[in-house]
């Protein structure tokens, strides 16, 4: 079988910058992928690569054999990967029930005349809409805050907000920016155990992190980059070995 | 040939009027992200004030000469500066962290209030500047004839402009006024006095927009109350057609927007005159988002 | 739709419907006339609304689209005879047509960008309306003779008759538009005002959204332009310039983005400079100070939307919805 996700010698430029520099690798159905590296080693311009926020120079993404090159973010979204944002962007004024609802726009039906005039169907499908968004807020734990704004959140649980809204558009593949950024360690704690829940859901996860107390817990697979190249990939106790990963980071540091 | 040469002395002197008007707004647009409408109506202010000081000099006797421009000039770029430094203290700093909407409605009462406060003091009927003050002389350029006036206020406007241009660009202050245009938050972490540099950035813009005031009424000798509303929309339009809060920017759009203007109501249709400009101004805007020289920011995700 | 919620409003519509139903035995001749055009300015500013106040695209052109509706009523109306109460959907659908056509290439321009886009565009309908195109407007002088509206028989020609008619209009608006605003496109545009490239990541069409809501809003307008050329039976193009654009947007921001912050930002941007009218010749500085001041003090606008409530016991529902995706 054909992984869920191959990545083949993607390139991203930014004028002189090679952001993202011929990088290849696969996510199997069901895994946990990490990617580390430095920073400014082009991890999150490889996030906007799949997510259709960047159009690469070159090479191809392959989703379920299906090229994404080239199609924008909601369509990508509507194919089955969703994502969170590493710097938060969650609709401040909205409640923390509607940013979840928006999530769900996907994969509802009701047009302009449909909404205008209220239809059944369509007061059916909102109402399924809502109790589909309130499950994932329960699952992420943020039912406490339903009517809540999200600008009023913690950013720890804003963090998880932004996990609700992706998972509530039923993703094949969800990606995480830094999801464990500016959050405590028993909200870490929290998180990975919400990070393998998703999982277990048959989601496939792929996640950026720093925390490599994290990473090495959750993850089955890593991709190490460093200047948008892929200098590393295997399971974490291999990277943990590996000298050219250990150099990347401690000359870093 | 003779026409083309004089269309194209006429297209730079609208050019440079609407240029000095254009620095208004890029430059507030730059540091606030505002679209201050009022701006307009402070250059209106600026052609009555000079018509009125001019003929306030003379009221003794006989018009005083040609001569008297100049200081009238610098009289009325100072009383039209400090209008726009207190437009902003009244109408925009209480709006300063309020969304962008409030503060462009709130400009817009403020430019419905200049413009009536205008026709009230002044009267609704146009105004004409005295002869003295719009030199007929006329000068062989090429062995075309070109008035006098039209090259003067090229002169001048391009003076005025590489002056800013200096200043923001070569002094300390200027450095300032670009900084705080980048990021605010980061210009006062850099010991910068925001709130200063953006008086300072209302200030030198309603002084320029007074100077063209003037100038409008030395060239075409008459001046009405609503006069800000067109040649303000006209330069707002070259402001971001060069690309908006960019200074040369602006600078280039105006003398671009007025050459496109005079060229083409000459050539091409009087009746759509108005409309040229912003014929271009959408053409440009679909090819390039951001304007001429507007900079394209990649959004940080 | 929680119930407290629902329960405080819906007296209050009724209260509001009684009032503006007996409201014109009240009213002399001249402050009927008033009204109407309250209520006109109430429609245009309920469809601007829908493209400024809930998805927050700036447009300062709006008059341009109320020009289609009111020439389309007025061309086809005198040329052909057709009623004008017909020509009510054609007239909003020219509109939106149009709007749709214009928008589509520049709806990506960032908020001021287009806002001077839409600028232009009213100005170049204006011109092109003066410079009569085609032969069918008119030019400067407009077009007159344009019929009243017949509604079961009855012909309306009192500004009395018009009253109800703009006004149920305006009801009809808030009621259409106060569901859209509950339901997943209102949600999409509330989404996309907010942060568009946040609404596009988690999978809402932004720029179809946009479209979406510059046609509705132009489609409404045009058929506020048809009801205005019903009522004026005379249009020319001063009617439909920059400043009435600019008047609409103000209208908008003063309301907050709701749909009874339109209504009463129509009521201040129309009706105020009319009950300044003892100032005389200084109504209108009066009336900049007042636009300066409301935003000044109340930025936000004096009704911005309410949150809005859902209802989430679905589990006492018995958790009929079990099945829904998950």
């Amino acid at each position: 079988m054909n992984p869920l996700l191959r990545l083949t010698n993607v390139t991203k430029r930014f004028g002189g910058l090679i952001a993202v520099n011929d990088v290849s690798f696969s996510a199997d159905e069901g895994s946990i992928t990490g990617i580390i590296g430095p920073n400014g080693a082009g991890k999150t311009t490889l996030f906007n690569l799949l997510t259709g926020n960047y159009a690469p120079d070159g090479g191809d993404i392959l989703f379920r054999d299906v090229s994404l090159v080239g199609r924008k973010p909601h369509e990508i979204v509507a194919l089955g990967v969703a994502r969170t944002f590493q710097s938060i962007r969650l609709f401040t004024s909205l409640s923390v029930l509607e940013n979840a609802l928006a999530g769900r726009h996907c994969r509802m039906r009701a047009g302009l005349l449909a909404s205008m005039f209220g239809t059944a169907a369509q007061r059916r499908e909102e109402q399924a809409a809502v109790d589909r968004a309130v499950r994932e807020l329960e699952f992420t734990g943020l039912a406490g805050f339903l009517n809540d704004t999200a600008g009023s959140l913690s950013y720890g649980n804003r963090r998880l907000l932004e996990i609700a809204r992706a998972l509530a558009s039923d993703p094949i593949l969800i990606a995480l920016d830094e999801p464990a950024g500016s959050m405590n360690q028993p909200e870490t704690e929290v998180l990975v155990r919400l990070i393998r829940a998703v999982r277990d859901r048959g989601i496939t996860v792929m996640l950026i992190e720093h925390d490599m107390g994290l990473v090495m817990q959750v993850c089955q697979k890593l991709i190490v980059l460093e200047y948008g190249i892929k200098i590393a990939e295997g399971s974490p106790a291999e990277i943990r070995d590996n000298p050219r990963v250990i150099e990347a980071y401690l000359g870093q540091d | 040939m003779d026409l083309l040469f004089q269309q194209l002395v006429n297209g730079l002197a609208v050019g440079g009027i609407y240029s000095l008007v254009a620095l208004g707004y890029t430059m507030v647009y730059g540091v606030l992200k505002l679209i201050n409408f009022a701006h307009g109506d402070l250059f209106t202010i600026g052609a009555y004030l000079g018509l009125t000081l001019f003929v306030a000099m003379g009221s003794a006797g006989t018009l005083p000469g040609f001569a008297a421009v100049l200081p009238v000039a610098v009289m009325v770029m100072g009383l039209t500066a400090l209008l726009g430094g207190a437009l902003e203290r009244v109408a925009y700093r209480p709006l300063r962290k309020a969304g962008r909407l409030s503060a462009v409605v709130s400009a817009l009462g403020a430019s419905i209030f200049f413009q009536n406060a205008v026709m009230l003091v002044w009267g609704a009927n146009y105004e004409v500047y005295p002869e003295v003050m719009r030199p007929s002389t006329v000068v062989f350029l090429f062995d075309t004839g070109v008035p006098l006036i039209r090259l003067i206020i090229i002169g001048v406007s391009l003076l005025l402009m590489l002056t800013l241009y200096g200043f923001i660009h070569h002094t300390r202050t200027g450095t300032a006024v670009r900084a705080a245009a980048i990021d605010q938050g980061a210009a006062a972490l850099m010991g910068i006095n925001v709130n200063r540099i953006i008086t300072l950035v209302f200030l030198i813009g309603a002084g320029l927009g007074g100077a063209a005031g003037i100038m409008v009424g030395m060239s075409y000798g008459q001046i009405d109350f609503s006069m800000g509303f067109s040649y303000g929309l006209k330069a707002f339009t070259a402001a971001v057609l060069g690309g908006i809060g960019n200074i040369p920017g602006a600078m280039l759009g105006g003398m671009l927007l007025g050459l496109i203007e005079t060229l083409g109501s000459a050539y091409l249709t009087i009746a759509w005159k108005d409309a040229i400009s912003f014929f271009v101004l959408i053409l440009i805007l679909v090819i390039r988002p951001t304007g001429i020289l507007g900079e394209r920011t990649a959004e940080k995700l | 739709m929680t119930s407290t919620f629902r329960r405080a409003k819906i007296p209050a519509l009724i209260a509001l419907t009684a009032l503006a139903a007996v409201l014109p035995l009240a009213l002399n001749p001249y402050w009927t006339a008033v009204f109407v055009s309250i209520g006109l300015g109430a429609l245009l500013s309920l469809s601007l609304n829908v493209i400024l106040g809930r998805a927050g695209i700036f447009n300062m052109g709006h008059a341009a689209f109320y020009a289609v509706g009111a020439y389309v009523t007025a061309v086809l109306n005198t040329r052909y005879q057709i009623p004008v109460l017909w020509l009510l959907p054609v007239a909003g659908a020219a509109s939106g047509l149009c709007a749709l056509l214009a928008a589509r290439p520049i709806i990506h321009l960032r908020g001021d960008y287009l806002l001077i886009v839409t600028v232009g565009i009213v100005e170049i309908v204006r011109i092109a309306l003066v410079n009569d195109v085609g032969g069918l407007t008119g030019g400067a002088n407009g077009i007159f003779g344009i019929a009243r509206p017949e509604i079961f028989g009855i012909r309306i020609r009192r500004d009395i008759q018009f009253y109800y008619l703009v006004w149920g209009a305006v009801g009809l608006t808030v009621a259409l538009f106060s569901r859209l605003d509950r339901s997943r496109v209102g949600r999409a545009l509330s989404c996309i005002k907010e942060d568009d490239t946040a609404a596009e990541g988690c999978g809402i069409a932004v720029a179809r959204y946009k479209l979406l809501a510059f046609g509705l809003g132009a489609f409404w307008a045009g058929m506020a332009g048809a009801l205005f050329a019903a009522k004026m039976t005379i249009i020319s193009p001063g009617s439909f310039t920059f400043w009435d654009s600019v008047l609409l947007f103000a209208a908008v921001t003063l309301g907050g983005g709701s749909q009874a912050g339109a209504v009463l930002g129509a009521f201040l941007v129309f009706g105020l400079p009319e009950i300044f009218r003892d100032f005389a010749s200084a109504r209108m500085l009066v009336f900049g100070l007042a636009l300066m001041a409301m935003m000044v003090v109340r930025p936000q606008g004096l009704l911005p939307p309410a949150p809005r409530r859902y209802d989430t016991r679905f589990r006492a529902r018995g958790e009929r919805a079990a099945g829904d995706g998950a």
